[in-house]
């Protein structure tokens, strides 16, 4: 290393000497953005290893009938704890993490707009997760009944109730749930003043990369979804430990009340949990295609239309509960509506691969899996967005099988592209292509076997949420088939966290832009240093480092 | 490269902090709307007394006082602008003695429920949707009080409270958006819901 004149104040920290406790420190006092991102997605991965085991449980106890591998208590506890944990502190703090992560260097920022509150942010939330999972050993409560929540991840009263859930364990869900959707909401204002505020000279909203976007709109939907939860769940520890009457039917409250608010966040919510992989495939798409974005004002309307409109379709999560014709109607056609922004963001894609030059790499397959298989959780989406069709289904395994499809085979693909994608970049290595190819081959087939034949379980009238079930009813082969796609599941991932540590280490050295990018983060240096960029860029069109290979050509000329 | 130089001269962009705070009172609007919906849908819906039109005198006097703080605040910004510190430390008073009368009031208000009427948050829907509304609010006072205490103690410590102007004028926000919720709730607890 070059000799560095240290001013006075601060005493020189060679690397060599950088004990475990420094570094310790560094880490946990941190407020760079970079750092707080990578420790979301890490501590995100970190839960999804936790959830992905409570799945593996739960299908095996349903790989057979009358299995006895697991409880009915400990199945509801599993089923519950594995929802939460995967929409809560899986999905959001990889909204979080990718946000901080790329928003700064993508609109040639030096950190987020309040770095401060973005550390707060972070470990607000690994407390309410670590709240949640602490219901394990202190759930009993002084009633010493139940451990974790066992309520499901919507905890519909009034099971939720304090008359039917002694003990602590719906409390920790609450209390867990609310503080980490405090440290979410911290990092969606910090994303929007970011955005909004910290963008480079000529960054323009127009020139803004679809990512920024994306993420933009999804912090707004955090912003204004989040709080229904939390003031549902006031009512809820209201109602458990002051008697109060919300949703008590018996004092002339409802129960009902609890599904409206739950799913005024609840729908929003599932918007906020794919935004993350619509942005990732914005960027991913265009580079490994080698054309620009097809239709790039299309896609962001899009996007500005699904950050309103999704706010207007909660109820119909609620079709089987008994509303008027006329809301039944009226959140039927809001659905179909939404609908209508996300088939543009599919044909956008399409189009942008469509002619371009492939270059089928891991992270341009994983969105290959998430095109697939997203238009099949959209149709199915569709299919129970019609009231009719929804009573038939409700609360079946098609509607297991429906969502999984848009967030497991949806969302958790375009993650797994996103990070990929920008591995080099975080750690300046690349990842092992080999390794990275099997293990989407793996988890594409394996995810696949494990939910295609949900949907038939599902038809032939197998419910949700039940320990075990008779034989005979047809359903054995589906649960059979299904089970097994998890090993496959499982063996990708092992060749995923196997890839992501070994490569951070002993991977070929990345340089700074081994896609040949087009957005500001392959501007600079990979990992990128502390303030990100030496001098901060200027920018003249959406494709800043377009412009600066190809001078001759540049896209400014054409916008 | 002139043509970048001047681009990089005249970018102006939103200020990070109003948008902060603009922000925080979106996400603070939205969870105030839940409450207020439920106490609308839940209106007339207790299956027994006491009821609103029985219990509830229309807080008047304390309504008047949190609304005017709203006034002493703008003056008392406005000072600072102007850099007359002696009067931003009258107004920025005054603004604190309104709202501790407003809270002083409610703490009356619920005492005389909980004792007279024998109206708690468990007596039936009326109880847990009142409040819940009116302490979420009150807590929002309490909130703005303390930060209001803050900037007058450090102020008269001596510390050049001009040089925090932004923080200040945020602050001042913040309580207008407190005052504007307490009209919707009074809107909805005292004229509605009576």
């Amino acid at each position: 290393m070059a000799t560095v004149d240290y001013p006075l104040d601060r005493p020189p920290v060679k690397d060599t000497e950088f004990s475990f406790s420094q570094a310790l420190y560094s880490w946990v006092a941190t407020v760079d953005h970079k750092r707080l991102g990578l420790m979301y997605i890490v501590s995100a991965l970190l839960f999804f290893v936790v959830a992905g085991i409570m799945a593996a449980v739960i299908r095996l106890q349903l790989m057979f009938p009358e299995n006895d591998l697991v409880g009915p208590a400990t199945y509801n506890r599993l089923f519950t704890m594995h929802g939460t944990t995967m929409v809560f502190l899986v999905g959001m703090p990889m909204v979080a993490g990718f946000s901080n992560y790329l928003v700064p260097l993508m609109i040639g920022a030096r950190d987020m707009a309040f770095p401060r509150l973005n550390a707060f942010g972070f470990w607000i939330f690994l407390f309410g997760g670590l709240l949640l999972y602490y219901s394990y050993i202190g759930g009993g409560g002084l009633q010493g009944a139940g451990s974790a929540p066992d309520v499901g991840w919507f905890a519909y009263a009034p099971l939720s109730e304090g008359a039917f859930s002694r003990g602590s364990a719906t409390d920790y869900w609450a209390l867990g749930v609310m503080v980490a959707g405090i440290g979410s909401i911290a990092s969606a204002i910090n994303v929007i003043a970011t955005a909004l505020c910290m963008r480079c000279p000529g960054m323009s909203l127009s020139r803004m990369p679809v990512f920024v976007w994306v993420m933009l709109i999804d912090s707004w939907l955090i912003v204004v979804a989040l709080p229904p939860l939390t003031a549902g769940q006031i009512m809820l520890m209201l109602d458990r430990h002051l008697h109060a009457n919300f949703f008590d039917t018996q004092a002339g409250g409802s129960a009902v009340l609890w599904q409206h608010i739950f799913w005024i966040f609840g729908h929003p919510e599932v918007y906020i949990l794919i935004f993350p992989a619509f942005a990732i495939l914005s960027e991913v798409i265009p580079v490994f295609s080698r054309k620009p974005l097809f239709g790039r004002p299309a896609m962001v309307g899009a996007v500005v239309a699904i950050g309103f409109i999704s706010l207007g379709v909660w109820a119909h999560h609620m079709f089987a509960v008994g509303m008027t014709s006329w809301s039944n109607s009226f959140f039927a056609a809001s659905t179909m509506f939404v609908g209508i922004p996300t088939g543009i963001k599919i044909f956008n894609w399409t189009a942008t691969m469509y002619g371009g030059k492939l270059r089928l790499d891991t992270p341009l397959l994983f969105c290959c899996g998430f095109l697939l298989q997203f238009l099949v959780a959209g149709l199915t989406g569709i299919m129970l967005g019609v009231a009719p069709f929804d009573w038939q289904l409700h609360d079946t395994y098609f509607v297991v099988a429906h969502f999984h499809f848009t967030l497991l085979l949806g969302l958790v693909f375009g993650l797994f592209a996103g990070i990929y994608y920008w591995y080099p970049k975080a750690f300046g290595r690349m990842y092992n292509e080999k390794l990275g190819k099997l293990h989407f081959w793996l988890f594409c087939i394996g995810a696949n076997l494990t939910f295609i034949p949900l949907h038939f379980a599902g038809m032939l009238g197998m419910p949700r949420r039940i320990y075990t079930y008779p034989a005979g009813r047809g359903w054995e082969g589906w649960n059979m088939v299904s089970t097994v796609g998890v090993f496959f599941q499982a063996a990708g991932i092992l060749f995923f966290l196997w890839t992501m540590v070994r490569s951070a280490f002993v991977g070929e050295p990345a340089g700074d832009d081994p896609w040949d990018g087009w957005t500001l983060e392959w501007a600079t240096s990979s990992p990128p240093p502390e303030y990100n960029f030496e001098k901060l860029p200027v920018v003249r069109s959406s494709r800043p480092l377009w412009d600066l290979k190809h001078p001759h050509d540049p896209d400014w000329k054409f916008e | 490269m002139a043509d970048a130089l001047t681009m990089e001269r005249d970018w102006q962009l939103p200020d990070r902090g109003t948008v902060g705070i603009l922000f925080l009172i979106v996400t603070e609007s939205a969870l105030f709307a839940i409450f207020v919906a439920t106490y609308l849908i839940y209106i007339g819906k207790s299956p027994v007394g006491p009821y609103p039109r029985d219990v509830l005198e229309i807080p008047v006097v304390s309504s008047i006082c949190l609304l005017s703080s709203s006034l002493t605040v703008y003056f008392a910004e406005h000072a600072l602008l102007h850099n007359k510190l002696a009067r931003f430390r009258l107004w920025w008073s005054a603004t604190i003695l309104l709202g501790l009368e407003f809270l002083i009031s409610t703490g009356m208000e619920w005492r005389k429920l909980i004792y007279e009427d024998h109206l708690t948050i468990s007596t039936n829907l009326f109880g847990s949707t009142f409040y819940s509304l009116v302490g979420l609010h009150a807590s929002h006072v309490i909130v703005g009080l303390v930060f209001l205490i803050l900037v007058l103690t450090v102020t008269l410590m001596g510390f050049p409270i001009q040089t925090q102007f932004r923080r200040v004028k945020f602050l001042s926000w913040y309580w207008h958006f407190v005052d504007a919720i307490w009209v919707i709730v009074f809107t909805v607890v005292y004229v509605i819901g009576r």
